[in-house]
């Protein structure tokens, strides 16, 4: 094994200039970089085992949600200026949100419980504190439900006023990301009862909690994000 | 496992067959059954051959579509005998209604533009080749991937469902509606409201079609966003060992820079194309102002909307993609060019730079779409500076392919000829671009033929060139077999003389002022002299398109009957042309490839060949240990090697 180590460091940190010979180009036109392209960057393609493609592609999917939510934003907000026709109604906040946003809030807290089980291996309270969350998020879907019936009980539609519009449209494009991260949780809690404890899977599993971490927090930012704007830009 | 590796030594099975059992390779064992290995695949390669039938089969549709339009803007009040008993509303009697051509500019333009120009370059070859080039056995999602494909599937079939709701009886009955004789809506590839808004009343097409147009729209972003997430974190994560960043063929970074795009512009499309569905069918006000008169109805509905909201939120998706569709031309065109003259890529870091610089300032010049939107002078001039100064790195990549042809001893094989088309058709297209990124220039010029026959040389045909650069460049490592190089000599020719007959007097017909969209031009004193040129326009255009079926012969012919292919035909230096033709299933054969240097290591002197594999270990380093070995080496050398100093 050890030979095999100091080939592999050979491979990264020899002298630059000695694959072609003295003065001759590289094969990428960059002067003096072995192997024509820098040795740099091998060193990332090195750290980067495959199992960091979740957290990856995680956080690359997060960047996209971002521009959906930030393009819906400069609508509301251009809208929300564009008051020519006067019909720009601001609606209360329903008290159902008070209740939902505790329960979004709290469900970050439960999913931290819960992958804080999950590192010390202590399968039981894991799979505790995460339907706990399961059933927080459901929890957060059902008062948004009834938020929305509570502006239906006052009169206030989607078409209403475009505040009311963006109200539902938000609230609806947001719900139904949460319906995906609850997706995601329960396919954590399946996976979690169906069983194996092996340390590749334990360290698969982490990795899959930790991306649907950050999924399920960005999540409950998102939601007090839009919280903020719809209420105290209106 | 076993028939791949039959290829190669005896004693050399036995030992990867370890790397195999011990999870680091294979992550998803070769399918056995049809359906698995050919309709719903999760190879890579699989999917990006999917893609490409889906674009070839939509190009064909859009192609049909420009021929249609060129017969009725040539030949107005002709009765065109076949066309009246297909389309009996739309054409009766064989006369094309305006209305009908109208459909036909809007859905050539979203057919070519989503299911062509987004599809192949960047679903059809990155899917095939970026895994490959990188080194990796798949991409990093392959579930995913396959979604995407079978997303993008389901939004260009509502897409055709637009179709037939508009043009067929009993697709109409579907949804409650009567025929309306058009192929879909008649608003335009960009949708823009209040006409797109406002359903059936705004015209014939307007309704179900505009509904089923947005819906495809909306599905397609949705493929499109799975497919480029995927793309970031395979090239990201999955490269193999000595496949640095800047050792990467600059097709990867191509790609790599249209998914980026791609994954922060759909977004905002997506979310346009929602308020949109919302104003035609919830009765919201985000796009329609109060006050309209439509067909001689007041709408009471709506108030206080803005329509050039959407054309803020379209442009800011709309300008990215042109270089969603352009980048990975011009990726393989620098690919191909270095191969074929025999020379590195000039200005490696330089191409990585202006690639990302296109890009990034792609995100800023939306406005120059708009400006008669009537903005604000200030905007207008801040979007005209940073529209002018993308001149700057697309002059830094021109001039890098031309000192790649620069002394190199060329090839003249076909992807070559098309690859420098590219180069042509990118610099004739280009320039006018400066024309109109100027507001005082645009103002006469805005929706007249000049802009048409700017973003058509562009982004259409310059990247249209890109992927037949791709096709004849990459098909004897997809099929295994040579396309014909006379055949493709003679229809490069005549495609690439053929668009510049076509595209050259539209500047001419726009500097006159012929407006674009318009579906009859006899009735106007000042364009009538340009009759001569129309004319000429058209008989080049059908020549173009009748010689696409030499590509399209040429293509199905010799995947089957074609000369058999070695692994390495053009003698290219890329991870794809060190495996066999076609790949096995995971590409390397449960083999992790070892990169030693750059990619374009073309006639180094000294060296006995004039190409150096980026696989070929170099002779003064100890050679490398077997794969198994050097999965260790990886977890041992995994931390620190910035330090060590050897």
């Amino acid at each position: 094994m050890a030979t095999t180590v100091i080939s592999t460091e050979q491979t990264v940190t020899r002298p630059k200039g000695i694959k072609h010979g003295s003065g001759i180009p590289p094969g990428n036109g960059r002067r003096g970089g072995p192997g024509g392209g820098g040795s740099g960057g091998d060193d990332s393609a090195r750290h980067l085992t495959p199992d960091h493609r979740y957290r990856i592609g995680m956080w690359v999917a997060l960047c996209s949600i971002t521009m959906l939510f930030t393009a819906l934003t400069s609508a509301y907000i251009v809208r929300s200026r564009l008051n020519t026709a006067n019909d720009w109604q601001p609606i209360a906040v329903p008290q159902m949100l008070w209740l939902s946003t505790s329960l979004i809030l709290l469900s970050s807290a439960t999913f931290e419980a819960a992958r804080r089980y999950l590192r010390r291996h202590e399968d039981n309270r894991f799979r505790l504190w995460l339907t706990a969350t399961v059933l927080l998020g459901l929890g957060f879907l059902a008062t948004q439900w009834l938020a929305w019936r509570e502006l239906v009980a006052q009169g206030i539609y989607l078409k209403t006023s475009p505040h009311s519009s963006f109200f539902y449209l938000l609230t609806a494009v947001h719900a139904l990301h949460l319906v995906g991260g609850i997706t995601m949780l329960a396919y954590l809690l399946w996976r979690a009862w169906g069983g194996q404890s092996g340390s590749e899977q334990r360290a698969r599993r982490q990795d899959s909690a930790n991306a649907v971490g950050l999924y399920w927090h960005f999540m409950d930012g998102l939601w007090v994000y839009l919280f903020l704007l719809l209420f105290l830009w209106r | 496992m076993a028939e791949v590796d039959t290829a190669h030594g005896g004693q050399e099975v036995a030992a990867h067959d370890v790397a195999h059992t011990e999870g680091e390779v294979h992550r998803h064992p070769a399918p056995t059954n049809f359906i698995r290995k050919y309709i719903f695949s999760i190879d890579h390669k699989v999917i990006g051959i999917q893609y490409l039938l889906l674009a070839l089969v939509s190009v064909f549709i859009g192609m049909f579509m420009s021929v249609l339009m060129r017969l009725r803007l040539t030949w107005p009040e002709h009765s065109w005998a076949g066309l009246g008993s297909i389309f009996k509303l739309g054409a009766p009697g064989g006369v094309m209604s305006p209305e009908f051509y109208l459909s036909l500019v809007t859905m050539h333009g979203t057919m070519m533009v989503f299911f062509v120009l987004t599809t192949a370059p960047q679903g059809g070859f990155g899917n095939y080749f970026l895994p490959i080039q990188i080194g990796a056995d798949d991409m990093a999602f392959p579930n995913l991937n396959m979604l995407s494909f079978w997303v993008t599937l389901v939004g260009f079939l509502v897409l055709v469902l637009a179709i037939f709701a508009e043009g067929s009886a009993t697709v109409a009955a579907w949804f409650n509606a009567k025929p309306t004789g058009t192929v879909g809506p008649i608003g335009g590839w960009t949708a823009y409201p209040p006409l797109s808004a406002l359903g059936f009343r705004a015209g014939p097409g307007q309704g179900t079609g505009q509904n089923l147009w947005i819906i495809s729209i909306a599905i397609f972003c949705v493929g499109s966003l799975l497919g480029a997430l995927n793309f970031i974190t395979t090239l990201l994560n999955m490269r193999c060992r000595g496949m640095s960043l800047m050792r990467m063929p600059l097709t990867c970074w191509a790609w790599f820079t249209t998914a980026v795009l791609a994954l922060l512009a759909f977004p905002v499309l997506l979310g346009g194309g929602i308020l949109l569905l919302l104003d035609r069918v919830a009765e919201t006000s985000f796009f329609i102002p109060g006050g309209l008169v439509v067909s001689d109805t007041l709408l009471t509905n709506h108030k206080g909307g803005s329509p050039i909201l959407w054309q803020h939120l379209f442009w800011f998706f709309g300008h990215p993609e042109v270089y969603i569709a352009i980048l990975p031309g011009m990726g393989a065109t620098s690919h191909i060019l270095a191969t074929f003259a025999r020379k590195p890529v000039f200005g490696y870091r330089a191409m990585v730079f202006a690639m990302f610089g296109i890009g990034l300032l792609g995100f800023f010049v939306w406005g120059h779409h708009m400006f008669m939107s009537g903005m604000s002078p200030y905007s207008g001039m801040a979007f005209s500076i940073l529209t002018l100064s993308i001149g700057v790195p697309s002059a830094i990549k021109t001039f890098n392919w031309l000192g790649t042809l620069w002394g190199g001893k060329i090839r003249f094989h076909t992807p070559m000829l098309y690859a420098i088309g590219f180069v042509s058709l990118f610099v004739a297209g280009g320039i006018t671009g400066l024309v109109l990124g100027q507001t005082s220039l645009d103002l006469p010029m805005h929706d007249t033929y000049f802009v048409l026959a700017h973003f058509h040389l562009v982004m259409g045909v310059a990247a249209i060139f890109g992927m037949f650069a791709g096709v004849a460049f990459w098909f004897p490592k997809m099929f295994g077999r040579m396309m014909s190089e006379r055949l493709g000599k003679v229809h490069f020719w005549i495609t690439f003389i053929g668009v510049y007959c076509i595209f050259v007097p539209m500047h001419i017909m726009g500097i006159v002022g012929m407006p674009r969209r318009y579906a009859q031009f006899t009735e106007y004193e000042f364009l009538k002299s340009l009759h001569p040129l129309v004319v000429f326009v058209s008989i080049a255009v059908f020549v173009t398109a009748a010689s696409q079926l030499i590509f399209l012969f040429n293509f199905l012919w010799s995947m089957f009957k074609g000369e058999k292919a070695g692994d390495n035909p053009w003698e290219a230096t890329s991870l794809e042309w060190a495996i066999p033709s076609p790949p096995p299933h995971d590409n390397f054969a449960g083999i992790p490839p070892v990169v030693y240097r750059g990619p374009y290591e073309y006639s180094v002197p000294g060296a006995p060949n004039d190409f150096i594999m980026q696989t070929e270990p170099d002779p003064t380093e100890v050679q490398e240990p077997s794969a198994r070995d050097a999965g260790d080496a990886r977890r041992v050398t995994g931390d620190g090697d910035n330090g060590h100093q050897h």
